[in-house]
Order: structure tokens, then sequence, then C-alpha cells
């Protein structure tokens, strides 16, 4: 990741200079009525790219993760996803407002986790994990819940699989929405503050998945509070406020010796 | 348990207080507070029944007609009409109730205005006068013409059936539009999100993610309104239409027992609802799966585990 002028030197082995980026953000605004939340953000983050987003609470952080996938439009500026303009299509110098059933199959390679979990409360937790194979990529049952049941037991719930989410705890609920996601098989993953909702207690369980995701070279954008994670696991770190990126770079330099006075205050407080 | 006996034998009794082994504590055993109130309330109610009774009992009421013609061949048709078109204008009532509540939900200013009109007019306007208005078409439309597909008679295609089956659905659409909307308000917006994530279509997330957790919402109202249905489709007799009300009050005007055929009537009411209210605790229960963290017992189950437990300390 990086903001477009700094170097990568850090950056996990692959990556070298003409690599296209997963995700490329310049100049993106996002308003909702008066309320200016993104006021430019530029960003760039590479294939097998781990990146953390920090700030306050209202920097704008979910909301940009959310304009990813495009469950937000922007409203100014661009945005890629592996190449692809989000939520338009570029003819001569026009944006072309892209069809829902079209905004739907690029969300399809975007594998997205929430705060609330978001669990759909009426299936069980294998269900959970076979719905978006079987509905959106037609695949067949038989095969979709043998591989949504090795999912499951990647996040080491292959025996809840039969359990409705409201059976589950917390935490059990998150990592079966990270399997919910992978099932998918995206290129990119988007974490919206994943661990915030959880027990203290149960936090070190979805982060041990999301460690491991991010072995296995998975493309992360993790909006977050946990600094201890985004120092061992994050190839890059965003320090967002008010709407802007102040700071970013490696975590253990962000983290360690950060440069801006707003940086500071933040970390001084939640270290 | 006795006070007598519990004095004596504290071990022997399997006493509610029974204090645990080695606690310091002797259970309580007071004497209970005496609800004199109680008990006059029981003897007036009782005896307000009483009378009641004995009032029927005095009337003349030909109790034996109403045996004879419980099971009468026109009564029998009457109650098949009955749930025939209860069930036919309910079915109507669900279809136009989801398309109209999505209707008004939908970002088409067309559609949400539309929709408001027909839930104005037709919860607007009482449905005995819908009835009505349906069975008198003809009046001012001679013939049905729909170009080239379909052309006939107002009053060949107006049967009664057909002026019922409009006047309840199209009511029931409206109320059930209502009902369907805020089922699916009810829907936390992020299983929306969650669905749109995985790449599902608009079409796909209601069908597949919200619907089917409107329905939980949705469900005990709509029984409510079907049990209304069975009982509101007796004004179908207004149209011709021969259900149940129809029949026994036809029956009872030829044969000189009104009041005894309304009592056939009224039986036979009782019996439709309470059996489809049974049926509307089965479906509650089916859509409460992983809204509760165990389903409560059906009925049938309560009753096996009562006998298991009847029988297991013969086996212990």
């Amino acid at each position: 990741m990086s903001t477009h002028d700094m170097a990568k030197p850090d950056t996990a082995e692959p990556v070298a200079g003409g690599v296209e980026p997963m995700v490329r953000a310049e100049n993106v605004h996002k308003s909702f009525g008066a309320a200016h939340i993104l006021k430019g953000i530029d960003l760039e983050v590479a294939p097998r790219e781990v990146c953390c987003l920090i700030g306050p609470s209202g920097s704008g952080k979910s909301t940009f993760l959310r304009c990813i996938n495009h469950l937000e439009q922007i409203n100014a500026g661009r945005l890629w996803v592996d190449g692809d303009l989000v939520g338009y299509r570029q003819r001569g110098d026009r944006l072309h407002e892209l069809r829902d059933r079209e905004v739907a199959a690029k969300r399809r390679d975007i594998g997205m986790v929430f705060q609330r979990f978001n669990l759909f409360p009426h299936m069980t937790a294998i269900e959970n994990v076979m719905e978006g194979p079987v509905q959106v990529k037609r695949e067949a049952k038989a095969a979709a819940r043998e591989r949504a049941a090795a999912l499951l037991e990647r996040v080491g719930l292959a025996d809840k699989a039969g359990s409705y989410p409201s059976q589950l705890s917390g935490g059990q609920q998150q990592r079966v929405a990270i399997a919910r996601a992978l099932a998918m098989e995206p290129k990119l993953m988007l974490f919206d503050e994943p661990t915030s909702a959880l027990d203290p207690e149960l936090v070190g369980d979805v982060l041990d998945v999301m460690r491991g995701l991010a072995e296995d070279g998975m493309t992360m954008i993790v909006v977050t509070h946990e600094m201890g994670f985004a120092r061992e696991v994050g190839d890059s770190l965003v320090f967002m406020d008010d709407g802007v990126v102040v700071e970013s770079g490696h975590p253990r330099q962000v983290l360690g010796d950060p440069q801006h006075e707003r940086t500071r205050t933040f970390l001084s407080k939640v270290l | 348990m006795s006070d007598t006996t519990a004095g004596r034998t504290p071990e022997g009794t399997a006493g509610p207080a029974e204090p645990p082994p080695g606690s310091p504590y002797e259970a309580i055993r007071a004497i209970p507070v005496r609800h004199y109130g109680r008990w006059i309330a029981a003897v007036v109610v009782v005896a307000a029944l009483a009378l009641l009774a004995y009032g029927f009992s005095q009337g003349k009421i030909i109790w034996g007609t109403v045996g004879d013609k419980l099971f009468d061949h026109t009564v029998m048709t009457g109650v098949w009409h009955t749930v025939l078109i209860s069930v036919c204008a309910m079915a109507m009532g669900l279809v136009l109730g989801v398309l109209f509540a999505v209707m008004r939900l939908s970002k088409n200013p067309v559609t949400g205005a539309v929709s408001w009109l027909y839930i104005w007019f037709f919860r607007g306007t009482p449905v005995y006068v819908q009835l009505l208005m349906w069975f008198n078409l003809s009046l001012i439309f001679h013939t049905i013409n729909l170009g080239p597909i379909y052309k006939n008679d107002t009053v060949a295609v107006m049967t009664p059936f057909v002026a019922a089956l409009l006047g309840l659905g199209l009511n029931e659409g409206a109320y059930m539009a209502e009902i369907v909307r805020a089922g699916i308000q009810s829907v936390d917006e992020g299983q929306t999100e969650a669905s749109h994530a995985l790449g599902m279509t608009g079409a796909q997330t209601m069908r597949r993610i919200v619907l089917p957790q409107a329905m939980r919402v949705i469900i005990p109202p709509t029984g409510n309104e079907f049990i209304n249905m069975l009982k509101t489709s007796s004004l179908v007799s207004v149209v011709q239409y021969s259900e149940l009300l129809r029949a026994t009050s036809d029956i009872g005007i030829s044969s000189n027992a009104i009041m005894e055929m309304y009592f056939v009537a009224s039986l036979w009411y009782l019996v439709l609802t309470s059996v489809f209210s049974v049926g509307q605790y089965y479906l509650e229960r089916r859509y409460a799966r992983g809204s509760l963290r165990s389903l409560p017992l059906t009925p049938w189950q309560k009753v096996r585990a009562n006998l298991t437990t009847l029988r297991r300390p013969k086996v212990a």
C-alpha cells in the first residue's frame, strides 16, 4: 500500500514496479447530505498486501471501506478494484453508472466482513456459507456443501455446521461470516472492525483466522482498533482523520515514529 | 403435602423446598394466604353461567334440528364453499399484498403512489360495498373487452364466485400490503448489505434473505387476517354465493328453524377457525427457526414428553 508518492520497499516479496494495484483510490470524496465524510482519499493497495486502516471514529474509515464494494456511491474522484472502475464504466470521457446486476457481479470478487457479523439468522452456519456459491455462482448444492464444510473447518467451526447464528457466540459468528465471504473465493477481503463487537476473550480466535488468511496471501483491507494485529500482520498502516489520510507507511514505522501531531495524539490514546 | 406428615418425615417427602444436605436452614413451611376474594368471584361466575344455561334450556330451541342438519349435504357444501372462497381470497390477498408492499417500498415514485392509492381505496371503503359494486359491475360495463385477448359479457364473467373473490381478495390485498411492508421493514439493513456484499441481486436478496425473515413478523397478523376472512366470507351471501351462512339460513327459512340453523353455522365457523388456529401455530413455529435458541415443544411433543416422564419411574 501507501499513498502513491511513497515507495514500498517492505511490502511482502512479489510486487515489482509495474504490477497493477488491487485497489486504487484517487481523490475520493463522499458526502451524506451536508456531511462531508471523505475529503479526497488517495490510496493504493497491492495484491497480497494487508492494509490496516486506523483512526478515530467518524474519520471515514468504514465509509471508505464501503465505497470499495460500492455499498456507498462516491461523489467525486475515482476508485478502481483490480483495474476496473467501481460502480461505473468509462466511455470516452463520460461515466456511465453500472446496472444493479453488473454491480452485483463485481461484488462477487470482494468479500466483506462486518462489525455486527450480519449472518443470515434463518440459516444454519453451513447454509450461510453455501448461500453465495449456490445462489450467486449457481454451484451445485452438494459441491458447495463440501466446500462450505471445509471452510468451516478452516475457521475452526467444523462441529457448528448445523447451528443457527443465535446459538453461536460472537466470535464463532464472526468466523462463520469470514467463511461465508471466503466461499465466494474473493480476490480482496474487506474487514469493517471485525472484532469491535466481540468480548475481549473471543477476539483472539477471529484475529488468528485473519492472520492465517494473510499468510495465505489474501489481499486484505482491515479497519481495526487492534494495533497489535496491525503491527504484526499488516504490510501497511493508514491513519485517517476527518476524512483524509493523515499518514501512512509501514506499521512499525507509523506506530513507532508517527510524523504528524494528529497521529501522535490518536496513538497516545489507544496504545 | 399436609403439615402433619411434613413435620414427621421430612426426608421422605419430595417437597419442592427440600433443603440441600448439610444446609443449616430448614425449608419454610408457612400457612398460605387465603384468597377469599377468588372464591367469591368463582361462585358468582359459576352462578351466572348456570343461569345462562337454564335460560337456554327454557328457550324454544329444537336441539334435534341442530344435530340433524349439522352434516346436511347443503350445509356441507356451504362449509366447503366458505373454505374455498376464504383460501382463494386469502391467496389473492397475499400475492397482491407482497406486490403492493414491494411497489410501495420501491424507489419508483409512480409505483409508490399507485400502491398508496390502492391501499387508500380498498382499505377505506367497506368490503360490503366493494362486493356489491363488483356484483353490479354489469350495470355500467356491459362487456369486458381486453382488446384482442379477451371479450365477454360482464354478466357471464361476474359469477357470484368471481364477484366474491374480487371483493374479498382485493380488500384483503390492501391489508396484507401493510402487513408485508411492516415485515420487510422489520428486517435489519445489515442483512441486505451482507447479501449485496456476497454479490446477490436485489431480487435474490428479497427472495432469499429479506422475505424469509420478514415472514416471522408477517405470519401472526396474517393468521388473524385469515381467521377474520373465514368470518368475513359470510358477507358474500349478498352476492348470491352459497357459502355457509347462505346455505344454513336458506334451510332455516324453509324449515322454520332459523335460530337452530344459525347455531349450526356458528358451530362450523368455530370448527374452521379452531382448525386454522392450530395450523397458524405450526406455521409460526416453522418460521421461528434461528430466532429462538430452541424451538418450543408442539402440544403433541409435550404430550409425548409427559408420557415418557410418567413411564420413567417404572423403568428406573
